[in-house]
């Protein structure tokens, strides 16, 4: 099924316009830890924008964000800041 | 500053914005539409079927002149299986006459009413993310985008599911992960001939499927596939404290539903040409009785919660433009009288209240206490496969009467007769 390629490919057919010089997303790693919502995250996000490292800490790959806000209406407050990237920054549905 | 402020200010140029802006700006209003994709519809996803009856009022000849997909005739209700799959197949040629729903896409449609709203002479400015509202007192006056300040008579919010503005404007609390559920969607490209023979359809027909049971492997939520011109929309709606508590990987239930073998005959061969997901609302009628107005200010479309699942239709853009066009009715009085108090913004409760918009809230009120019903994700499909199952399975054993087969298949199921009975009397009375 040609459709069902890994989530990397699938979102390098999407369109984005990179914001070099601001990260819309945060995260609390300490928070993370403490809570240990870091697995949540991980499974919740459909664009794997996050993914645990060796370490245990949470990697954030905000390029490939779909903008849908699951992880902030999941997450407790005070583990991650997340808004929208700036003005015309982004997803850009083609499709929709 | 009376000058340089704009009659209204609309936030977000989805379905709900653009219809809100387009008749301010009719009317004679001066009106500003801010939008924070690079393009209007760059940020906006739905499943999406749209009921559209209402565009009319709007924009007369909507089906004809907007850029839609297909005319829905043909509608599935469907329950699948690990390794069954029960459909209600309702396709009636009514339905397309008039045109009762077409498929969308959004990044197409939304440009398209954006374009109407500009050649009505509001000014659309896309590309820019709103910040902040601006206020005098409790009176909302406008709003910071970029350090930059937009004075506006009226602010009407359209700024989708995650309305941060309505959030700071002490309208919305955060929402319970239960209210919300997350759509992820696959835009799958077929060609029309042949996704008009796989599907059954005439020429510019289009097919419709809601689907519960396993392909969200108990998630409560389900599935959906919907024909475009050129391509499916094919995806799972989940929702959050569900996806939480399942230990799912949310890709993995999109997947799933993909890759069954019922759902990918109808994909096969497809490319992808889009994976996208947004926020949906589960419990609108709960959501929406919180206020709608602050003096000087709107809320209109997703951002106030309109959205309605009466377990046949799955609606929000029909309710984003009905809640649109009584926004535009108070703000077009508000703005004749120069009365921009909590009492003139009231009055698009009022006129909310005459409209289909208001009323179907209030009708389906119940509805969404009958998704909560675990069984719908799992054991009411299969009982209706084992129901059928005793009927079709002719093993030369002799016959029972349906009623006999009907007893076995329930004292088999994990649903049983309790859970069977109140699950049809939540039926009968939310939906």
């Amino acid at each position: 099924m040609s459709y069902l390629v890994s989530i990397v490919e699938r979102l390098g057919g999407n369109h984005y316009v990179l914001d070099e010089e601001q990260s819309h997303i945060q995260v609390d790693q300490e928070v993370i830890a403490a809570t240990g919502t870091g697995r949540v995250l991980v499974r919740i996000c459909p664009a794997h924008v996050y993914s645990e490292g060796a370490d245990g800490q949470i990697l954030v790959a905000d390029a490939g964000c779909l903008e849908c806000g699951t992880c902030l209406a999941l997450m407790p407050a005070g583990t991650l800041r997340w808004h929208y990237p700036r003005g015309g920054f982004g997803v850009s549905f083609r499709q929709g | 500053m009376e000058d340089e402020a704009f009659d209204a200010i609309v936030v977000g140029g989805g379905v709900a914005g653009c219809v809100t802006a387009y008749q301010l700006a009719q009317a004679g209003h001066s009106v500003a539409l801010i939008e924070r994709g690079a393009e209007p519809g760059a940020k906006n996803l739905s499943g999406g079927v749209f009921y559209c009856r209402i565009m009319e009022e709007v924009f007369p000849d909507f089906v004809n002149r907007a850029p839609v997909e297909r005319r829905i005739t043909r509608n599935c209700i469907s329950m699948l299986n690990g390794s069954s799959f029960v459909n209600l197949d309702y396709w009636d040629a009514r339905l397309a006459e008039p045109v009762n729903a077409v498929s969308v896409l959004r990044a197409k449609l939304d440009a398209w009413l954006a374009e109407q709203c500009e050649a009505a002479g509001v000014a659309v400015l896309p590309g820019v993310r709103v910040d902040a509202l601006l206020r005098d007192g409790d009176q909302v006056t406008g709003v910071r985008a970029d350090e930059d300040d937009l004075a506006g008579r009226i602010v009407i919010l359209a700024d989708g599911v995650n309305s941060f503005l309505a959030q700071e404007a002490g309208i919305r609390a955060k929402e319970p992960a239960r209210h919300l559920a997350v759509g992820i969607k696959s835009v799958i490209s077929i060609p029309s001939s042949k996704l008009e023979e796989r599907f059954q359809l005439a020429p510019g027909e289009g097919a419709a499927y809601a689907v519960v049971g396993d392909c969200t492997r108990g998630v409560a939520g389900g599935g959906f596939l919907y024909t475009n011109g050129e391509s499916v929309s094919a995806g799972v709606v989940l929702r959050l404290d569900d996806l939480e508590a399942s230990g799912f990987a949310a890709s993995e239930i999109h997947d799933h539903f993909l890759g069954h073998p019922m759902v990918s005959r109808m994909l096969e061969g497809g490319s992808l040409l889009e994976y996208g997901s947004h926020l949906t609302i589960e419990a609108g009628p709960q959501m929406v009785t919180h206020d709608l107005t602050r003096p000087g200010l709107m809320i209109v479309g997703d951002a106030a919660g309109f959205t309605l699942n009466t377990g046949f239709t799955i609606r929000g853009m029909d309710l984003a433009a009905g809640s649109g066009i009584a926004a535009a009715r108070a703000a077009h009085a508000a703005l004749v009288e120069s009365d921009f108090s909590q009492a003139a913004m009231d009055r698009y409760r009022t006129e909310l209240a005459a409209t289909f918009v208001g009323r179907d809230m209030r009708t389906y009120a119940k509805a969404p206490s009958f998704f909560e019903s675990p069984a719908l994700y799992r054991d009411a499909g299969l009982l209706a496969a084992d129901v059928l199952h005793g009927i079709f399975d002719l093993d030369t054993t002799p016959r029972t009467r349906l009623t006999a087969v009907f007893r076995r298949a329930v004292a088999r199921s994990r649903l049983g007769w309790g859970s069977l009975a109140s699950l049809m009397i939540t039926a009968v009375r939310s939906l």
